[in-house]
């Protein structure tokens, strides 16, 4: 397991150059990348994330902790940016690694929603017309709920 | 004990930490005593449904109790991804 919160870019590609050797006995591999979206209506000039440090790490290990105990997996990979993006640029990624693709697909999707609503992150747009904390949004906790059907672990 | 913020409750209360002397049992206690303080915590801390808290770095509720905790934080529902 990595866990990685940075304020400098990733290169994507070298990371999951480097997460897939080696992979012994995996069958498959899933990646998930977060990216600045820019707006049509207000053109963002930027996005700041703010995090709590040491926090922040502890969270994001406990979220992988906890899908690699709940998924059979190989490896998982966590990388969070914080401080000032530009549109377009990547914010965080997962990576999962698995025998078979259902552990690996589950284990990103379980990744992103926790990562979403319990990581202490916080981001804020900056638009020609001022800054605006970006609000969380009752699905990304609705979202939370599927995870504690047992049904999903069988 | 530290005291905490985040985000836009940072931004209200105007100090991102500050050492905080209390007996506060519980976090909704220290909450009650932080708003009788100054208008700055009273409105940053007028809607606790908007609000999260995290004792010793870990997510709780707000009638966690403070005993033996060294550190509070408040923040807005998390925004990570």
């Amino acid at each position: 397991m990595r866990i990685s919160v940075q304020e400098a870019p990733f290169h994507l590609g070298a990371e999951v150059e480097a997460f897939t050797r080696p992979l012994d006995g995996m069958g498959a591999l899933v990646t998930f990348t977060g990216v600045v979206r820019d707006s049509v209506e207000t053109p963002l000039l930027a996005m700041e994330i703010e995090h709590y440090p040491g926090m922040t790490e502890t969270a994001l290990t406990e979220i992988a902790t906890q899908a690699q105990s709940r998924w059979h997996l190989g490896d998982v990979l966590v990388i969070h940016r914080y401080g000032r993006l530009a549109p377009g640029d990547m914010i965080m990624m997962v990576a999962t690694a698995a025998p078979h693709r259902n552990d690996a697909f589950e284990a990103a999707e379980f990744l992103m929603d926790y990562l979403k609503s319990r990581a202490p992150f916080w981001k804020r747009e900056i638009t020609k017309d001022g800054a605006t904390w970006v609000a969380a949004k009752d699905e990304d906790e609705a979202a939370l709920d599927r995870w504690s059907d047992p049904k999903i672990n069988s | 004990m530290e005291v905490v913020y985040f985000a836009w409750v940072r931004e209200r209360i105007g100090v991102p930490r500050e050492r905080v002397e209390t007996d506060a049992a519980t976090v909704t206690d220290l909450v009650s005593e932080l708003r009788a303080r100054e208008d700055r915590y009273a409105v940053a801390f007028a809607d606790l449904s908007a609000l999260r808290v995290a004792v010793d770095q870990q997510l709780t509720d707000f009638d966690a109790s403070l005993e033996g905790v060294r550190e509070i934080a408040f923040f807005p529902p998390m925004t990570g991804g």
